[in-house]
């Protein structure tokens, strides 16, 4: 098979994807719960599929072990692109330097946990979302009155400060890094070591369900609304009494808490972090399972993470030119789907078959 | 409370050296319409930036209600009742037609992060709100039908409308209209200044800006006359239309008057 076709058939199936997701939109409740119960299930029994013929060969990854791929990077860089898609795409703020809320999170776990203090992850880790969600309050504060470009240039600045940052202070490992992180506490059979990465995989999957259940409730609600508003037009949006700076403020928040959820989650995997983990490189990485996936579509985040994470694994076979082999596969999918995999949709508007005008009040309650 | 609802008190703006707006003084009053009319560049959207937040004015003070707007943000001077259209259109095209209009109810709402994610009753409530309010706006200004569409697919007259609903949505007492009827058949501008009409009736107080000089004679209570940044006229339509400095405004002064 070639490139080409393979590339064909990865963007016809995104197609296929986005039709299946339509069609079952038109289904009724019941068969979308079943729907979706099922493919919860089949994503818990994702480390087994390598063993499943055909799929199997599709999914494997030659010389790394599948589930630590998944764990190690598939779940994070989801988590991650779920979190950069509130500020890029829902928002409409590029951010260059998201690696830097992740590595705050994976650096607060590493100084609670083994650096400064013995607390244990489970108390680390929501500390960490607190810590990164005020870090992007921080940097949002004052560059949120920067537009596009700007924004985009102060952001990249600030990943790099921080990783530079982290590099050079001794209190935070300085290059050398920090060691013995905690790992997540065993649940019941559940036992957290190096020697096996699906429990990893489940809480990593289990965090990704439940952050989309949370994202899905914003985004059908005032703030969502106001996301999708300053994006489409900020000043507009403005003039129509959104207040811009504090829903943005908040986009940067959000987005920073999950990418500090990101990097607790890494922290306690690796046990073992420093600078060199979170270069510039990450945060374009980042933002290109973004985009590939479909810019303010969360399921295109999903897709998008997964693939972009999984990709150079699955291409390790072609060994040093597997980075171009990945090159051109973004571009080629850029090339025949623009705006992603999964491009965002036009809001469906259910509710509105059933409406029934009741007592006029909309222009009656004046006086 | 005084007959005003909004008073412009001889407002300049200047860019520059160009100065757009020179010691403008009007006032707009309650429950009428004022047509803000005047040749191309005469300074009538500049006025509004000015009225909404947009720019702020280098001399002079804007009160609403008896107070200054100074100082206010843009989406502040919204919520005290101010709202309006864009000359050229400006909605958020990827939203349905619904979603915009409930962009503009939700200035009345107060659910932020934590009532979304809780799912607090507040939230479900405004939610139903929202969309009853956008929905009878849309049935008022008669593009229900295709309520769910994306806005950037309507044709350009449900456009227009759509605008005008969006910002009725935020409750304004003050509604001002950008050119609101530009690009309109004939049929459709007298559509559209009965639509007006209806508004003004239920109690809102509408500020047109306006080309056309037949509509807005027919639909206004008073005019103001701007021309290079200056007043040039105030009165009713038919006083303004015998004042010699406005038609020398639209049709130019014969050269051996001048």
């Amino acid at each position: 098979m070639s490139l080409s076709e393979s590339l064909r058939s990865v963007t016809s199936g995104a197609r296929s994807v986005s039709r299946l997701g339509e069609a079952l939109g038109n289904q009724s409740r019941s068969v979308r719960w079943s729907f979706g119960a099922i493919c919860i299930l089949a994503l818990y029994l994702l480390p087994w599929w390598p063993n499943v013929p055909v799929l199997g060969w599709i999914v494997e990854t030659p010389g790394t072990s599948f589930p630590s791929v998944l764990t190690d990077q598939v779940v994070i860089f989801v988590l991650v692109a779920l979190g950069l898609n509130v500020v890029v795409g829902l928002a409409g703020l590029l951010d260059l330097g998201y690696v830097g809320f992740y590595a705050v999170g994976a650096y607060t776990v590493a100084i609670l946990s083994s650096q400064h203090a013995n607390l244990p992850w489970l108390l680390c880790m929501p500390i960490a979302v607190l810590v990164s969600m005020v870090a992007g309050v921080i940097l949002g504060t004052p560059t949120l009155r920067l537009r596009g470009d700007y924004l985009a240039i102060v952001t990249l600045g600030f990943g790099e400060i921080i990783r530079i940052t982290a590099n050079n202070v001794e209190w935070l490992g300085d290059s050398r890094g920090i060691s013995n992180i905690a790992t997540p506490p065993s649940i019941g059979p559940l036992k957290f070591t190096v020697l096996d990465a699906k429990p990893y995989f489940f809480l990593g999957l289990t965090t990704i369900l439940i952050v989309i259940f949370l994202l899905r409730r914003l985004e059908n609600s005032r703030v969502g609304r106001s996301w999708n508003a300053i994006r489409e037009d900020e000043d507009a949006a403005e003039l129509m009494g959104v207040d811009t700076f504090k829903f943005k403020l908040w986009a940067f928040a959000i987005g920073a808490a999950i990418g500090g959820l990101a990097g607790s989650l890494y922290a306690g995997k690796v046990q073992f972090i420093n600078p060199s983990n979170f270069p510039l490189q990450l945060s374009i990485l980042f933002l290109a399972a973004v985009v590939l996936g479909g810019a303010g579509n969360m399921w295109g985040s999903v897709v998008g993470g997964a693939l972009v994470a999984w990709m150079p694994e699955r291409f390790r076979g072609f060994a040093d030119k597997r980075v171009f082999v990945f090159g051109v596969a973004l571009v080629l999918v850029m090339v025949f789907r623009p705006q992603g995999l999964i491009p965002r949709k036009i809001r469906k508007e259910r509710w509105l078959e059933s409406w029934k005008p009741s007592t006029g009040t909309a222009l009656g309650d004046k006086e | 409370m005084s007959d005003n609802l909004l008073e412009l008190d001889h407002v300049t703006m200047q860019f520059g050296g160009v100065t757009a707006l020179d010691d403008v003084t009007f006032a707009i009053r309650r429950s009428e319409i004022l047509g803000l009319i005047g040749p191309n560049g005469a300074g009538k959207t500049t006025c509004f930036n000015v009225m909404t937040g947009v720019y702020t004015a280098t001399n002079g003070a804007v009160l609403f209600n008896g107070a200054s707007l100074a100082g206010l943000k843009r989406f502040q001077i919204t919520k005290r009742g101010i709202a309006r259209t864009f000359q050229n259109i400006r909605l958020f095209p990827d939203m349905t037609a619904i979603e915009n209009v409930m962009v503009g109810a939700d200035v009345n709402h107060r659910t932020s992060v934590g009532g979304a994610l809780l799912g607090l009753p507040r939230h479900h409530r405004e939610e139903a709100e929202g969309r009853n309010t956008a929905m009878e706006l849309l049935t008022f200004m008669g593009i229900a039908d295709r309520a769910g569409d994306a806005a950037r697919n309507l044709p350009y007259g449900y456009q227009r409308r759509l605008e005008i609903a969006r910002a009725l949505a935020t409750k304004p007492q003050l509604l001002c209209l950008d050119e609101p009827a530009a690009g309109f058949t004939p049929a459709e501008k007298i559509e559209l200044m009965d639509l007006i009409r209806k508004i003004r009736d239920q109690g809102y107080t509408v500020l047109l800006i306006e080309h056309d000089m037949s509509l807005v004679m027919g639909v206004t209570d008073r005019i103001v006359v701007l021309d290079f940044g200056r007043v040039i006229a105030t009165g009713t339509p038919s006083e303004v239309q015998d004042n010699p400095a406005v038609v020398a405004a639209y049709l130019g002064v014969p050269d051996d008057d001048a």
